[in-house]
């Protein structure tokens, strides 16, 4: 029976493989190795680190969006995320994705992709990658700030983009779903201001349940995408809820205390 | 008692019905394990703030079976949910650990601490109760002073056997981020609790100050990039102690050296193998538990995939390193996924520091025998914990072909993990806490 399982989910993997490797960003990437650097020359390599890289992202905001995330878990997770520019820096992948960021075509950019260069790049803003580097901010004493902070630019990033990381990776069903609900929190984030905290809530509310089934449910998809072939792993896909239980109770928590202030 | 390593580690039985409660909320999620120091009373602390005491049966002539078996000696609640008003943010009630301090009197006591809050508890037992005061009637209230004709000595009178837990201190209001760690000092004055970036020393007596022994918070909070994860006292030298950190090092301090230990005296940290270098080198490098060998000789750390046994007196590598679950480092992208990755295992000795135990997943709990280098794997069930029947060993296979008995790697079930374990200080019984279960397996009896 698990057997089975692993191993449709190895052919499933091969196929996501496959569809991966037709993004154009990879051609791009490949190019840009072939010339400068060369090592590492795998771009399903790249891929899975891009891929990395996206889901500390994403649990980087997720972070953030508390009002005191556990240290412990966002430390380990900023590490990753500097570790991966650090490396995507030195082979190159990095500049090359910030000039392919001032280009007109950025049609296979990742949201967080986009997040990040922006901030890089767009010297003016002076909050590098909001997404790590200004998550340490709120832990100490900065109250006031923190509705701000939520609300500040790399959560904007994705409404200019035409499409995103989710509909290359997802599968079609899931896809419109965790598209209108991952819209929909940017939305929200970004027209509201700090002393509107309560209608943001309410209105948040109900999609935060959306955003973590439907991200789960994107990572029990994406997961084929740069995981190890060899990696299946029913018991996490078959039962994303207990896995994310911790989380959703924070954010749950969270959205009380702000309803109830 | 026979020699333990001849039945190592196959011979653990439940001496009795596993300890749980009925229905299974996440309030019931045991999150922290304890023995006292003659072994006698065992804790445990659940996510609903309550605090569970079990005491062991004396030993009686008619049920020889029933050898020392736990009971509920008391149940308390020691914290509550909170809210913290100035950071808008509620604090949870679950207990992150629990410490006794060493018994002096009839009574015993224990901290409990929170993510902000340590606790001091003293639990005593009362079986009299005075009776035949002059001024009070026998409801407390007062009496009418015109009808008392004469003048009576109160006595004692025999009552049922009582346990209360009373809160003796409160220390609070000490700690920005979440407390990970308690420690009680072999001086049996002072005790250390740890954050997420300071450690601070207490005095019993005294709950409205504490020194702060170290600091590793950054002026700027944006060059973060590590956390406390554990701090241990030194079991008889009261001037030192150990923390460790998501790098996975750990830093050895000498509280005579200076009032700051921000300076340490000792680093452990093994290089890192670069063979098996990948993005989640760091994360699963982190230590998750450090613990002092009762010997004090040695110290233990827990990281994600190993169980580590340093020498105080050598820094550059651990001098035995013991897989956990090595079959999970193919799975490591998916358990960052699921986030399990960040889960904290801890770990502990046996009473003469040969044996060492640790938790995994699939209620599966992992033993290494530091003299025969064997290991086994047991695992934490209703259906093979009858009494008396011996835990059977399991074994997890890697690829390949699975036998009979043993179970895939891909059907691990990941929700169950085995965080908090304890042996008891001087005999193998061991405190397994798997969910909302809390199961006592014991050596078996000749």
């Amino acid at each position: 029976m698990g057997e089975d399982e692993g191993l449709h989910q190895t052919q499933l993997l091969d196929t996501m493989f496959v569809r991966g490797l037709k993004r154009k960003c990879i051609d791009g990437e490949e190019d840009i190795e072939g010339t400068l650097a060369g090592f590492k020359a795998i771009p399903s390599y790249n891929l899975q680190r891009q891929s990395l890289l996206d889901m500390s992202l994403v649990k980087l905001q997720l972070c953030h969006m508390l009002v005191e995330p556990n240290l412990y878990r966002s430390v380990l997770i900023a590490n990753t995320v500097r570790q991966i520019q650090e490396e995507m820096t030195q082979d190159g992948t990095w500049q090359m994705i910030n000039a392919q960021n001032s280009g007109p075509s950025s049609l296979d950019r990742l949201v967080s992709t986009d997040i990040l260069c922006r901030s890089s790049k767009e010297q003016a803003e002076e909050k590098f990658i909001q997404g790590y580097n200004g998550f340490s901010k709120d832990f100490e004493d900065t109250q006031t700030q923190e509705g701000e902070e939520i609300l500040r630019p790399p959560l904007q990033a994705p409404r200019n983009l035409p499409t995103n990381m989710w509909e290359m990776e997802s599968p079609p069903e899931n896809r419109g779903n965790f598209h209108k609900s991952l819209d929909q929190i940017f939305e929200t984030l970004e027209t509201k201001t700090p002393d509107s905290v309560e209608d943001l809530f309410s209105e948040v509310d109900s999609s935060y349940y959306n955003l973590d089934t439907v991200l789960t449910g994107m990572m029990g998809s994406t997961k084929m995408g740069h995981c190890d072939v060899l990696e299946t792993f029913p018991q996490a896909a078959a039962n994303p809820n207990s896995n994310c239980k911790s989380d959703l109770n924070e954010l749950d928590h969270f959205v009380e205390i702000l309803v109830e202030s | 008692m026979k020699c333990f390593s001849r039945y190592l580690p196959y011979l653990f039985r439940p001496p009795s019905t596993i300890l749980s409660s009925s229905c299974h909320t996440e309030a019931d999620i045991i999150s922290t394990v304890e023995f006292n120091h003659t072994g006698e009373l065992l804790a445990t602390g659940d996510k609903g703030g309550r605090v569970v005491i079990f005491q062991r049966e004396q030993e009686s002539k008619n049920q020889p079976h029933r050898r020392g078996e736990y009971n509920v000696y008391s149940t308390f609640q020691s914290h509550e949910p909170e809210f913290d008003y100035l950071k808008s943010l509620e604090i949870e009630e679950k207990i992150n650990k629990i410490r006794w301090l060493p018994q002096q009197n009839a009574a015993y006591f224990l901290l409990s601490t929170n993510d902000k809050t340590v606790k001091l508890w003293k639990v005593s037992e009362r079986d009299k109760r005075p009776e035949g005061y002059n001024l009070k009637d026998e409801d407390g209230r007062l009496r009418d002073p015109s009808t008392i004709t004469t003048l009576r000595v109160p006595v004692l009178r025999p009552m049922d056997l009582m346990v209360e837990a009373t809160p003796r201190r409160v220390f609070a209001n000490a700690h920005t981020y979440h407390i990970n760690s308690i420690s009680v000092n072999s001086d049996y004055e002072t005790y250390m609790s740890a954050d997420d970036l300071r450690i601070n020393l207490w005095n019993f007596e005294i709950t409205n100050q504490s020194f702060n022994i170290v600091d590793i918070k950054p002026a700027n909070m944006e060059e973060l990039t590590e956390v406390i994860t554990a701090a241990e006292f030194h079991p008889h030298h009261c001037n030192t102690f150990v923390y460790s950190s998501s790098k996975g090092t750990i830093r050895l301090c000498d509280m005579r050296a200076s009032a700051l230990c921000d300076r340490h005296s000792k680093f452990f940290e093994e290089p890192e193998d670069p063979s098996n270098r990948s993005f989640f080198s760091e994360i699963i490098s982190s230590i998750s538990d450090v613990k002092f060998s009762h010997s004090g000789r040695f110290i233990m750390t827990r990281d994600y995939l190993t169980v580590k046994v340093w020498d105080l007196n050598m820094e550059n590598r651990p001098i035995e390193t013991y897989q956990v679950h090595d079959y999970l480092r193919s799975k490591l992208c998916s358990l960052y996924e699921n986030d399990c990755i960040f889960d904290k295992f801890e770990c502990v000795w046996n009473g003469s520091d040969s044996v060492i135990m640790t938790g995994s997943y699939n209620n599966f709990f992992r033993m290494f025998d530091r003299n025969t280098k064997r290991d086994v794997t047991l695992e934490a069930s209703r259906e093979n914990s009858k009494p008396r029947a011996i835990l059977k060993p399991r074994k997890v296979c890697v690829g390949g072909k699975r036998r009979k008995d043993e179970i895939s790697v891909d059907s691990l079930d990941f929700s169950k993990k085995i965080l908090h374990t304890a042996w008891h200080p001087s005999e193998n019984i061991i405190a397994v806490a798997a969910t909302n279960n809390l199961y006592i397996f014991q050596d078996k009896v000749n």
